[in-house]
This record gives C-alpha cells, structure tokens and sequence, in this order.
C-alpha cells in the first residue's frame, strides 16, 4: 500500500492535480491560485504544470468566479473554484443559491452543474474579520447543493477528487486551522464514500458528532472524558449535506445519547438539523436531549478571544456531563 | 474613441439610409423573412397576453416594441453559436428554433424550465437580473478551451444595466477576451424606473470603460441590429472579444401583465415611439423596394394568426404536472431527502401514478 505523510493543505493539492490529470476537462479558478498558488498555497505549482488556460486566477469578484464557472458547466467543464476565505463566499451567494444549485433542476437534467467549490472555513488561525466564518449552513439548506467537510489529509486527499467527479456541484468545506496538521495518505483508495459518515473512534456512552475542526476537538474530549469513565462514540459527519443519518443513528440507538459539535451558531444550523432528525428516528432510544455545543448567537469575534467563542474541549466536555446527569 | 452616432439603415418611414461602417446586403427573401418572424413573434405575444388575461398564464412579459431588436440579433446568430435570455426574449427564442408552446411553460408555470437548451443553443429564461451575463462569459471561456469557432451572445436591459453580475462580466469578458456579444435593450424603462436612474451616460459608453467597443444601434431598425450583430459575432468568432451592443428601443407595452404603466408614464411618450415602430417600416420597404404585394402580407398575418390559435390550443391542453416531478432532476445523483420526500408524496396519495 503506498502511504505517504502530509499535511491536508498538500493532500489537497495532491488530490487536485490527480484530478487534474484524470480529466482534461477539470479547470481551477479563484484569487492569486495561479503564480502564488493561492494564500494557503492549496494550488501550489499547479498552473505551472497544467497552464493558465485550466488554472485561472480569477480578477477578483467572487459571483463572476462562480457565475463564470457556471457557463463553463453547461460547455462541459468542471471548475473548482477556491473561495479565498468563508467571509467572502457571500458576493457570490446569488449564483451559487439561485443558479448553481437550479440549473439542472431547472434544464430537466441537461445541465450538469459538476463544480465544487471549496471553501477554507472555520476559525482558529488568529485571522482578522471575515477570514474564519462558518457558512456551511446557508448551503446545507438550499436544495440542489451537496456540502462536505474534511478533517484530515487523508480524507481530503480523497474527497476533493469525488467532490470532483461527481456531477453534483458540491460545497467543499475546508477547516484551514487544520491544514499545517500532518496525517498518513493512503495513495491506492479512497477509504469510504464521499456522502458517509464514519466512527472515528467507539464508545459506548455518547455519541459526538463534528466535522471540519472540530472532530479533532471531539476526540481530544474523548480523551479527557475516558479518563473520567465516559466513553465517547465519536463520528465525523464528513457530509453535511445529505447526512448520513443511518450511521449517527446506529450509533445514538447504542450510546442513547447525542451530542454535536460545531464552530457555527447554533440557530437553524447542521447541528439543530442532526438533533432533530436523530430525535425523531431515535425517540425511544434517547436518554438525553440531543444537545449542540456551538458557537456563540454573535459575529465572530477578534480573534483574540475566538478561543473562548469556538467551542473548547471544556465546552464538549460540559456538554457531557449535562447529557450524563439525566440518568442520575 | 466612442461615437455618440446611433447605428441607423432604415428610418421610421422605411427610407434606407447610408452609414460610413455598416451597409445591409440582405436580399428580398431575407428581409421577407425578418418581418416575417416580427410579425408572429408579436401575434404570439399578443395572443399570450390575451391567454394571461383570460387567467392561462401565471404572467406574461411581452415583447411589444422589442421585436426587431431581439429579431435582428437573433438571427445574426450561427447554428452553433450559443445565447443566454432574460425572461422577454421570446422573438430570440423563436430565432432558435424553440417551439412557442415551450417558451410559455414557464408562466403557465408547469415547469422551472421549458425546453431543452442544449437542442436549441438556447438557455432557459433568467429572472433573476443580469445573472445569465457571466453565464454567457464562462460559456464563451470553453469555446475558446475548445478552440471551437463559435460565438456566444446574452441579452439584458436597462434596469439589469445596474446590475453586480452584468458589470463583472464586463470585466471578464474584457479580460479573458471572451467571444461574447452583450445585446443590452434599453427599452427605456425598468418596470416603473427611467434609464435616466441607471445611468447618467449612454449605456454603451461603459463598454469603453471596460476595454471593449460599445455601439448604440436603433432597436427597432431590424436591419440595422443584424448588421452590427452580424459584425460583433464575427469579430468574436476572430478572436477579437466582446462587444457591447445597446440597442435603443421602447417597452410599447407593460412590464409584465402585472404591471400599470399608466401610473409612471405619459401616453404623448408612447405614441413618439408607436411612430418608431419596427414592423411598420420593414412593411413599407418590401412594399416600395420589392413591389411585395399585400397578399403577401396577408399570408404572413394569416400563418402568425394560425400560429397563435396554434399557441392557444398547446397552452389550453397543458395541465398541471404530477406533483411528484418536483422531485425529479434537484440532483444528477440520488439523494436521500429527495427521494423521502417522493416516497412519503406517493404514500399519502398526493401525486406519483409512476
């Protein structure tokens, strides 16, 4: 099995030229992905490789970078478009909610709408406004559109080249705190679906679902909370947009407790939509509330206090015990 | 260097008149023919106008005023060439070939769609403003991947004239040097908003801004919009990039059928340009340069007549669709909600026979 260790901003990269070099008809558009290889350099040396025509950098206006890569569509191209940052997906809101995620509906199938576009998301890089939001909400939301988040390099490496070729445009979260973090790629397969969730690690107490940074955050809960005798189920959601239900289900009908964790707000978001679709498939499994540990009802804030904004190991933990006290 | 000239070949009277650039070497049979689709282009709108008074249509958008704009373009179009409408386009629709019946599903409202684009080399009505423009550009971004000889155009209005999306594709046209031709119809009016609130300079000016050349043609002189058409596709097709085309023409009607220009417009406004009309002076060209007869004439209001009784019997027999179509095509792929929706549709005996 070839295996090779990287970081997930590599794997990503890594992932896009071999997507790249499978079809022909794949291009990259976004802000300074050309030269500069994009500010988190995810596109590093892949206009050199592969050309100006098929590695645009893009004059900077996010619903032409979008709009434009609708057009592209129906020739039958398929673009991966790099937002810069979460903040600045919203000038591009109106394509991508309006005119991606309607034109295949809308052409009765003619139209394959087959673009991804990634997003760096999530906060935790001590970045100033608009650079650490989480949007995945507005998307997950809108029919039409398939959001999925990655967690680790191996998954990213994987998931960008099945985001790539499915024909679904797909929202594809990037949790940039994470993409310095080194993990083992395996180089041969694809280890699951791009629309599953999987147990990143078994328990039997309460099942934490995350995705994006915060699976990272569940499993280091899990730590803390075995030494405590608590063991966590904790699954990494991985799709956003369908969920897979099935397995979060399997998982809270064993442990008979729910617990989501998410850098967003907790209103109307992914994880308002797990609890309730788990409590309503699994009413008479559940021991506790289905519970949200999230961010906070505010605009993200300076980031020199996003630690006490994002959820923390601390939080989960609280979280924890609340779902665990209902026994008592 | 832009000329404030209004590109011109035949005047309101059906006088041919010279320009230094352009010249019309159309011959009778293809003039016949553009006043020809003028003609059933405006009965169909006519006769839809009527069906949506008559409580057929959801809303109609007509065309009235804006036939040799949108014919004159239209038909400057190759077979292979590619066009991107907003929601009024039914004279270029009918140029590509789609089938009236199609261009009225939409406000019957039986579907989203309509037809298929990619048969007609024609994309779908867009109602949201302007977003259909840098549609068109990326379009015209693969034609110049494919290397392929074709050109792409996309029409908009005034009012979209204001429009994010209209303006960035102007700048993505200019910078990629896409093979796009930008129809911009000033038909003067943005349902109740003069173009006077869009802009303080002649809308195709702005084309200069942005690196491109800008012409302003007469809207309702169907030579005249072929001819400059005709010229900025080629010149797209050659590799010389985009051209702004503002074609100055009147909205004769309202906005939509839900619309009263009565409360923002003076009818002293309506009859200057009534004056204008683009039919009428095509008809007095063919009459006195072709001696074309009125049996001719009548032959062409007969088949737009017969058409239009045609329309209404496609329109009358389109009955609402199962509801459970909803559920076909939100995505290429299965998906898991959808097809619960479709299941718990049939299982409540709301719709799905299939």
């Amino acid at each position: 099995m070839a295996q090779q260790s990287m970081t997930m901003a590599k794997a990503l990269n890594e992932g896009l030229r071999r997507a790249m070099e499978k079809d022909r008809k794949v291009l990259l558009m976004g802000e300074d992905i050309g030269k500069l290889g994009g500010v988190f350099r995810i596109t590093d040396g892949l206009q050199k490789d592969f050309g100006e025509d098929r590695v645009i950098d893009a004059p900077l206006a996010e619903s032409a970078i979008v709009g434009t890569s609708v057009g592209l569509a129906i020739r039958g191209y398929r673009t991966v478009v790099e937002i810069q940052f979460d903040g600045f997906v919203y000038p591009a809101f109106d394509q991508i909610v309006s005119q991606v995620a309607k034109l295949h509906k809308r052409s009765a199938g003619v139209y394959t709408m087959g673009l991804v576009i990634r997003l760096p998301f999530q906060g935790g890089i001590g970045a100033i406004e608009h650079h650490s939001e989480s949007p995945e909400a507005y998307f997950v939301h809108t029919a039409g559109l398939r959001v999925v988040a990655c967690s680790t390099p191996n998954d990213a490496y994987w998931m960008i080249q099945q985001a790539v070729e499915h024909d679904d445009p797909i929202i594809f979260c990037e949790p940039k705190s994470r993409y310095w973090e080194k993990g083992e790629v395996n180089l041969d397969a694809p280890p699951y679906g791009l629309f599953e969730a999987i147990v990143r690690r078994p328990g039997a107490d309460v099942t934490v679902v995350a995705y994006g940074s915060m699976v990272k955050t569940a499993l280091r809960a899990a730590d803390v909370a075995a030494e405590e005798g608590v063991s966590l189920e904790v699954i990494d959601a991985r799709s956003l947009s369908p969920l897979d239900l099935d397995t979060i289900a399997a998982s809270v009908e064993k442990t008979g407790r729910l617990v989501v964790v998410q850098e967003a707000p907790p209103t109307a978001s992914v994880g308002s939509e797990i609890v309730a679709a788990i409590t309503e498939r699994c009413f008479y499994s559940l021991r506790a509330p289905g519970t949200r540990v999230s961010a906070y009802h505010v605009p993200y804030p300076p980031s020199r206090i996003e630690d006490a904004y994002r959820p923390s190991v601390d939080r989960v933990m609280d979280a924890i015990d609340r779902v665990m006290g209902y026994d008592q | 260097m832009i000329s404030d000239e209004l590109v011109q070949l035949l005047t309101p009277e059906g006088e041919r008149i010279a320009h230094p650039e352009y010249a019309s070497d159309l011959g009778h049979e293809e003039i016949l023919g553009l006043y020809r689709d003028m003609v059933i282009v405006r009965r169909l709108c006519n006769e839809s106008t009527s069906l949506q008074r008559q409580g057929q249509l959801a809303l109609w958008a007509p065309l009235q005023g804006q036939e040799a704009a949108q014919i004159g373009a239209g038909r400057a179009l190759a077979p292979m060439d590619f066009s991107f409408p907003s929601y009024r386009e039914h004279g270029v629709a009918w140029t590509r070939g789609v089938p009236p019946r199609d261009m009225l599903r939409i406000f019957r409202a039986t579907t989203t769609g309509g037809w298929d684009p990619q048969q007609y080399r024609h994309s779908l009505p867009m109602v949201v403003l302007g977003d259909q423009t840098l549609h068109a550009v990326g379009y015209a971004m693969g034609v110049q991947r494919d290397g392929a000889d074709e050109a792409v155009m996309t029409f908009f209005g005034d009012g979209a004239s204001s429009q994010g999306d209209v303006l960035e594709s102007f700048v993505w046209a200019a910078s990629f040097n896409a093979p796009v031709v930008f129809v911009l119809q000033n038909n003067q009016w943005a349902i109740s908003e003069p173009t006077s609130l869009q802009t303080k300079i002649p809308l195709y000016h702005r084309a200069h801004g942005f690196g491109f050349p800008g012409v302003r043609v007469d809207g309702n002189d169907v030579l005249a919009m072929y001819e400059v058409a005709k010229r900025a596709l080629d010149n797209a097709r050659a590799g010389g990039g985009p051209t702004l085309i503002e074609a100055y023409t009147y909205r004769m009607g309202a906005h939509t059928t839900s619309d009263d220009p009565t409360r923002y417009r003076v009818d002293a406004e309506v009859e200057v340009w009534r004056h204008r009309d683009p039919i009428e002076r095509v008809k007095a060209l063919l009459a006195r340069e072709y001696g074309v007869h009125k049996a001719t004439f009548d032959e062409v209001a007969a088949e737009a007549e017969q058409l239009a009784l045609q329309l209404r019997e496609d329109v009358l027999a389109m009955d609402a669709p199962d509801p459970t179509m909803m559920f076909d095509h939100v995505y290429a792929e299965a998906h898991p909600l959808v097809e619960a929706g479709r299941r718990e549709m049939i299982e409540l005996g709301i719709g799905g026979s299939h």
